[in-house]
């Protein structure tokens, strides 16, 4: 087995019986409970998890990487004081967190349409997982790229939480001004731009377009729908996000190895 | 004898902060070398670019015949007990030995004699979030001799132990050479120092002012205990 098979192996070993992580996967469950017992069928769940998703995960996820790495930084050392390449650590850390992250969320929503049926909306909610899952290893490997960019743990957990609140909240915000402000001109390009500068968008484009009711959810939405129609669409979004999940994780790899611990 | 450590013209700044300058020093195997000097002198840094941890800005440094960054195979010979040890909350000390041992391709012949004399057995099966500052401690000491290194760095290894294991350990120092086991160390203790070491380097400023057996440095101070003589360099290098 390689090195880095076996950080990896302890990795989960330590995520999985955390207590935090249970804790993560029942919030989701429970949330998706009391949506169904609310009278709800299960698109129209979907569509109600859909916001709480795309702010929870991401939040989540940047401020639990964040603080991972940090608590690693002297196991770390002891790894690397082993026969250990940089690389393959940086890989297994990283890997270790997200995937358990990931699947404690699939549980988490996955499971009450077990037992409340998809409603003819199976679609959607392997769609809907997809999102999160893939949203989980942007965040986390923001996290990681910003914890190996700051020495100090509470300046990183700060520029963590910063990141999370523009791409989230003030992202959606400024688009919306620019479009009130540029009404009268075609903004149809620069908005698709602004849409694959910011994955939460890409997620929930994505999920508009499976759910066929992109006008509903804002221009955003309502402007990809018609530039790509829906496969053209899903296929562009996706391998934008994997560039997403992609892009950052290099990136902190490639200052994890060069960096001085 | 060959040399199991050697620099020549150390230089690493971090930002704008020069901590080694022209750092010289050469350990030869088979001793016990302590690396004493004032808080900020460099010995923490010094001691992580023996274990490639950091990158020297200028100088050449060689470990056990290696440019610690041209890989780490020379990490096979190499142990390491850092002066506060944090493993994974949730693994129990057999799981992280375990995971070491692996990462070596468990080698056949593992020292395990501290986790005897500290009697770590019943507690290697507990997650490692359930043990006190000390029983990590001597974990961590264990990992450190576990693969019977050719050098083994010790950063303040007595620091949070009772005294007992503390003698325990000190013993098992002693014995290290005799096994085929380079020691450098690092202790704020005079009296652990004397007990200890056969050698000392004393940093300051980012340099190497004295790195001679501890003999040499009662003579040319003129002090009997050691805690003077470091003191009396201290003053003579101001």
């Amino acid at each position: 087995m390689t090195a880095f098979l076996r950080i990896l192996r302890a990795e989960l070993r330590d995520v999985l019986r955390s207590r935090w992580l249970p804790g993560y996967a029942v919030l989701f469950l429970v949330l998706t409970d009391l949506l169904f017992r609310f009278g709800g069928s299960g698109d129209r769940v979907l569509l109600s998890l859909l916001n709480v998703v795309l702010l929870l995960v991401p939040l989540v996820s940047i401020v639990v990487g964040t603080m991972h790495l940090y608590q690693s930084r002297e196991f770390v050392e002891l790894l690397l004081s082993q026969p250990v390449g940089r690389r393959a650590l940086f890989g297994a850390l990283w890997l270790g967190l997200t995937v358990p992250m990931a699947l404690a969320f699939v549980a988490g929503v996955g499971l009450p349409f077990l037992w409340h049926g998809t409603g003819g909306a199976g679609g959607t909610l392997v769609t809907l997982l997809l999102v999160g899952a893939a949203l989980t290893a942007v965040f986390t490997a923001l996290a990681y790229l910003l914890a190996v960019s700051f020495q100090d743990r509470a300046a990183g957990l700060g520029a963590a939480i910063l990141v999370w609140l523009l791409l989230a909240v003030v992202y959606d915000g400024m688009i919306l001004v620019g479009t009130a402000i540029f009404a009268n001109y075609p903004i149809e390009t620069p908005v698709l731009a602004a849409v694959v500068l910011n994955p939460i968008d890409l997620g929930r484009v994505l999920l508009l377009l499976k759910v066929d009711i992109a006008a509903l959810m804002g221009y955003t939405g309502a402007v990809f729908e018609r530039f790509f129609g829906s496969s053209r669409g899903l296929v562009i979004s996706s391998l934008a996000l994997a560039l997403w999940v992609a892009l950052p994780a290099w990136l902190g790899m490639r200052r994890f190895v060069r960096k001085d611990l | 004898m060959t040399a199991v450590i050697e620099a020549v013209g150390l230089e690493k700044r971090f930002g704008r902060l020069p901590v080694l300058q022209g750092l010289d020093l050469s350990i030869s195997a088979g001793g016990i070398t302590a690396l004493v000097g004032p808080n900020a002198a460099g010995k923490s840094t010094f001691i992580k670019a023996v274990l490639g941890l950091v990158r020297p800005d200028r100088g050449q440094l060689s470990v056990l015949g290696q440019r610690p960054e041209a890989g780490e195979s020379y990490r096979e010979r190499v142990g390491y007990m850092p002066q506060a040890a944090r493993f994974p909350e949730n693994l129990t000390g057999h799981e992280v030995i375990r995971l070491l041992s692996g990462l070596r391709g468990h080698p056949a012949d593992q020292d395990l004699e501290l986790v005897k004399t500290f009697g770590l057995v019943p507690e290697l099966a507990k997650p490692v979030r359930t043990l006190s500052g000390g029983t990590r401690q001597k974990l961590n000491a264990v990992v450190a001799f576990l693969f019977r290194p050719a050098l083994v760095i010790l950063d303040e290894p007595t620091a949070g132990l009772d005294p007992v294991s503390s003698a325990q350990l000190k013993d098992k120092v002693l014995a290290a050479p005799g096994q085929g086991t380079t020691v450098l160390l690092t202790s704020h203790l005079m009296g652990e120092v004397e007990e200890l070491a056969d050698r000392v380097a004393f940093l300051l400023e980012g340099r190497v002012r004295f790195h001679d057996t501890v003999a040499a440095l009662r003579e040319q101070t003129g002090e009997h205990k050691l805690e003077r003589a470091v003191a009396r360099l201290m003053v003579r290098a101001a």
